[in-house]
């Protein structure tokens, strides 16, 4: 995919990628002035002169109360709007190539706080509550991710990542219900690791098409949990009332203004991600079982000469990365939604394997990507309840249109492991 | 093959009827033979309902035609886009625009029958390569795989759908919610067989469509070249194709045809207006359908005739024996696992046979 930069390209001489990259900025450059005059005619000179927006910092749970910034909306666009001009007039200068990510990045910020800016005018919005509820969703897309580059790093593309959430999701809620939390998360564990362990077993045993098994896992898992929804959930609706998952608040770093109540007060499944995060990070990339993991990813055949297991290693990462998944559905179903609906997942798995992608699979970049769609996210659902006269239907589009963006390489290219998606065929 | 295959399917769906039997299932353990004895009973009254719902009468025959024509539209897309080499999983949005587009000139135009009928196909079809066309454009432009672009323009496409029925243009006047005005009675389907069946002769052109893909993918020079970019597309590049423009007009294609199966939805169906639910399951089962029939436009055809049939029963086991309708997909996706995999219905069975080569239809991620 856009990712994968076939041999011809990669062997092109370099003055061609240059002017690939020269290409970009431009692009880019023209991107932020276009984002410049949006925000001075729109959000700048859209408002009331003196119309004051107020982001409140804390939360009423919080130990530092009444934290606020309170500005005039049309000084804070119009400053936005000078410096995005900027930037973009920068990158349309002939030899501007470098931080270009940095760059977007950058215009991207000041581009969002403007617009809360805008619509928050003449009244004030919980940006801290925003961002806590950023965190909150960018859980099951970066487990999501996880589990996409646990499987890819050694050569299998899942797909049915999207299947995995929702059985699993079930099956927690059902679980937790019966007997409890712990119940519930280990039960949705055990089932994405199975269906985990279904797709290795029918790409590796019996070579079937990947993309083919992940979907065909994807439709089985629609089809099954809401023929148990109705048929099952719906005359026992004791069973769809999952036990409440206790918070725990870490002392001290709780308090920290802005930061605490976003990363220090949450459920297990919100520290278990970060730690996982942190922990794939350094497994994959320090030791020995990570160089393996990826050697079967990059070059299966080379591994197989050394001795290394191919298919013991891909049946094994394909079913650890199940069991993220089904960590993911349990935290989906148990602790953000509360119970189980049909469909719950809405193609968050899709996301997730775009930000995998955004990643560039790699542990913490998943983390990162997965926090970048789940701001696309809280956005859309804070904005909507803001009435700003534009149709809450494009704003809850926005997370999708910025997988579509991000696929599409607007952000960078990167590489996927050299041999994902082919089936190894042991001579 | 495709029988055991069909089987198989059958006794698991019976195994996952008879332990989500919520009556039964507590009284396995004190008294395991009454309950068993139930939960057989369960099974047969469901599968007895399913084959009456699908074959049992004129009438059921009618429904399976009836159902399986909008799959037989929509699996053609996602066959065509299989045979390039391209995975349209996309067929949800697709239908939306397409049936929205056909809405439009269902609603305003004026003209006799025939013509408005076939303008209102063709505006389907239209919208349909459009919304289709933009994954493939992005595929060749940039690489963006077309199994999440495809995925993610369709919660674009349901959004979008959402509001364009909230504006007057569209709304039915009067309505609160996302509905449409029907459509004027010379952009309907003519039933088939009067109106007491609900098969239109939107099932005859789904059958012309079967063969004009046909001769699309193998006789016409652009499906030499569409099933060439399938098989190697470095051979295409090669022999001087122009890749890009085949993978944007391959997935417009698919799109289009997607795009004819939602005005389907709208033009054949009463009470003839657009919703953002008229795509239902059509656009997912579409691949299970392409899958089955392996690609081939009249594969294709056998397939959707089944998987009408596995509708349309559905249907009258949802309505007599109360078992949910989707149990019909899960139905689905197992023959599909099993004709996908021939060598886990032969474990299954002790059957001793050559391997053959496995189904691959598409390439992974890089190729």
């Amino acid at each position: 995919m856009t990712v994968t930069v076939p041999e011809s390209v990669a062997e092109q001489p370099v003055r061609t990628r240059v002017t690939a990259e020269a290409r970009r900025a431009t692009i880019i450059g023209f991107v932020l002035l276009a984002m410049a005059a949006i925000v001075l005619w729109i959000f700048g000179l859209g408002v009331e002169p003196g119309a004051t927006s107020t982001f409140n910092l804390s939360l009423p749970t919080d130990r530092f109360q009444d934290l606020a910034w309170a500005m005039n909306a049309r000084t804070l666009s119009l400053v936005a709007a000078v410096l995005l001009a900027a930037l973009g007039a920068q990158r349309l200068r002939r030899g501007q190539l470098r931080w270009t990510n940095a760059v977007l990045g950058v215009g991207l910020v000041l581009f969002v706080l403007s617009f809360l800016a805008w619509a928050a005018a003449g009244s004030s919005f919980s940006l801290v509550g925003m961002l806590r509820s950023t965190v909150i969703s960018s859980i099951v897309i970066t487990l999501g991710a996880l589990t996409g580059l646990m499987c890819e790093r050694a050569g299998v593309v899942n797909i049915g990542i999207e299947g995995q959430l929702l059985t699993s999701a079930f099956v927690a809620v059902v679980l937790s219900s019966a007997f409890g939390t712990l119940a519930g998360v280990l039960g949705g564990m055990a089932v994405g690791a199975l269906l985990g362990a279904v797709l290795a077993w029918l790409a590796i045993r019996f070579r079937v098409d990947q993309i083919i098994a992940g979907v065909v896992i994807n439709i089985f898992a629609l089809g099954l949990t809401s023929f148990l929804a109705s048929r099952v959930l719906s005359e026992a609706q004791d069973l769809n009332a999952p036990a409440r998952v206790p918070g725990f608040r870490i002392p001290i770093l709780a308090d920290i203004p802005v930061i605490g109540p976003m990363f220090f007060d949450h459920t297990f499944f919100v520290y278990g991600t970060l730690i996982l995060a942190f922990a794939l990070q350094y497994a994959f990339f320090r030791t020995r079982w990570g160089l393996r993991a990826r050697a079967v990813g990059e070059h299966p055949k080379a591994a197989d000469t050394l001795g290394i297991n191919v298919y013991r290693v891909r049946y094994r990462n394909v079913t650890l990365g199940g069991l993220i998944a089904g960590f993911g559905g349990s935290f989906l179903a148990l602790a953000q939604i509360s119970r189980f609906e049909e469909d719950m997942t809405g193609g968050i798995g899709f996301i997730g394997l775009a930000a995998m992608i955004f990643g560039r699979w790699m542990p913490l970049g998943a983390l990162a990507a997965g926090l970048v769609f789940g701001f696309s996210g809280a956005l859309a659902q804070k904005v909507a309840i803001l009435g700003t006269g534009i149709p809450s239907e494009f704003m809850l589009m926005l997370p999708y249109v910025a997988t579509v963006i991000v696929v599409a390489g607007l952000v960078g290219r990167s590489r996927a492991p050299a041999a994902d998606g082919q089936p190894y065929i042991k001579d | 093959m495709p029988a055991l295959a069909f089987v198989t399917a059958l006794i698991i769906g019976a195994i996952i009827i008879a332990f989500s039997d919520v009556d039964s299932l507590p009284r396995l353990f004190t008294e395991p033979g009454a309950a068993l004895s139930s939960m057989a009973g369960e099974v047969l009254t469901a599968y007895k309902a399913l084959f009456r719902g699908a074959l049992g009468s004129v009438y059921a025959i009618s429904e399976t035609l009836f159902a399986a024509t909008p799959l037989v539209f929509a699996s053609l897309g996602v066959a065509l886009g299989f045979r390039a080499g391209l995975f349209n999983i996309g067929g949800l949005g697709q239908m939306l625009i397409g049936g929205m587009c056909a809405v439009w000139v269902g609603i305003y135009l004026d003209l006799p029958a025939p013509i408005h009928i076939a303008l209102t196909l063709l505006a389907g079809l239209v919208g349909g390569m459009l919304w289709g066309g933009i994954a493939g454009l992005l595929k060749a432009r940039t690489g963006a795989h077309e199994v999440i672009t495809t995925i993610m323009f369709n919660f674009i496409a349901i959004y979008l759908v959402q509001w364009l029925l909230t504006i007057p243009l569209f709304q039915e006047p009067g309505r609160n919610n996302p509905v449409s005005s029907p459509i004027v009675p010379s952009a309907q389907l003519t039933p088939l067989f009067g109106s007491t069946y609900r098969v239109t002769i939107g099932f005859v052109v789904a059958v012309a469509a079967v063969f004009a893909v046909r001769w699309l993918l193998f006789k016409s020079s652009f499906g030499f070249e569409f099933r060439v970019l399938g098989l190697n597309q470095q051979a295409g590049r090669y022999a001087g194709m122009s890749v890009p423009m085949l993978i944007t007009l391959a997935m417009a294609l698919a799109g289009g045809m997607a795009g004819v199966a939602g005005a389907n939805q709208i033009m054949g169906l009463a009470p003839f207006k657009a919703s953002p639910t008229l795509a239902g399951s059509v656009g997912f089962d579409a691949i299970t359908v392409a899958l089955l029939g392996r690609s081939h436009p009249v594969g294709v055809l056998w397939a959707a005739l089944l998987f009408g049939a596995l509708k349309a029963g559905g249907r009258e086991m949802q309505g007599a024996a109360q078992i949910p309708l989707d149990l019909v997909v899960v139905l689905q996706a197992l023959i599909v696992v099993f004709v996908a995999a021939p060598a886990l219905v032969r474990a299954i069975f002790r059957i001793k046979g050559e391997s053959e080569r496995p189904t691959q239809l598409t390439k992974g991620w890089g190729a």
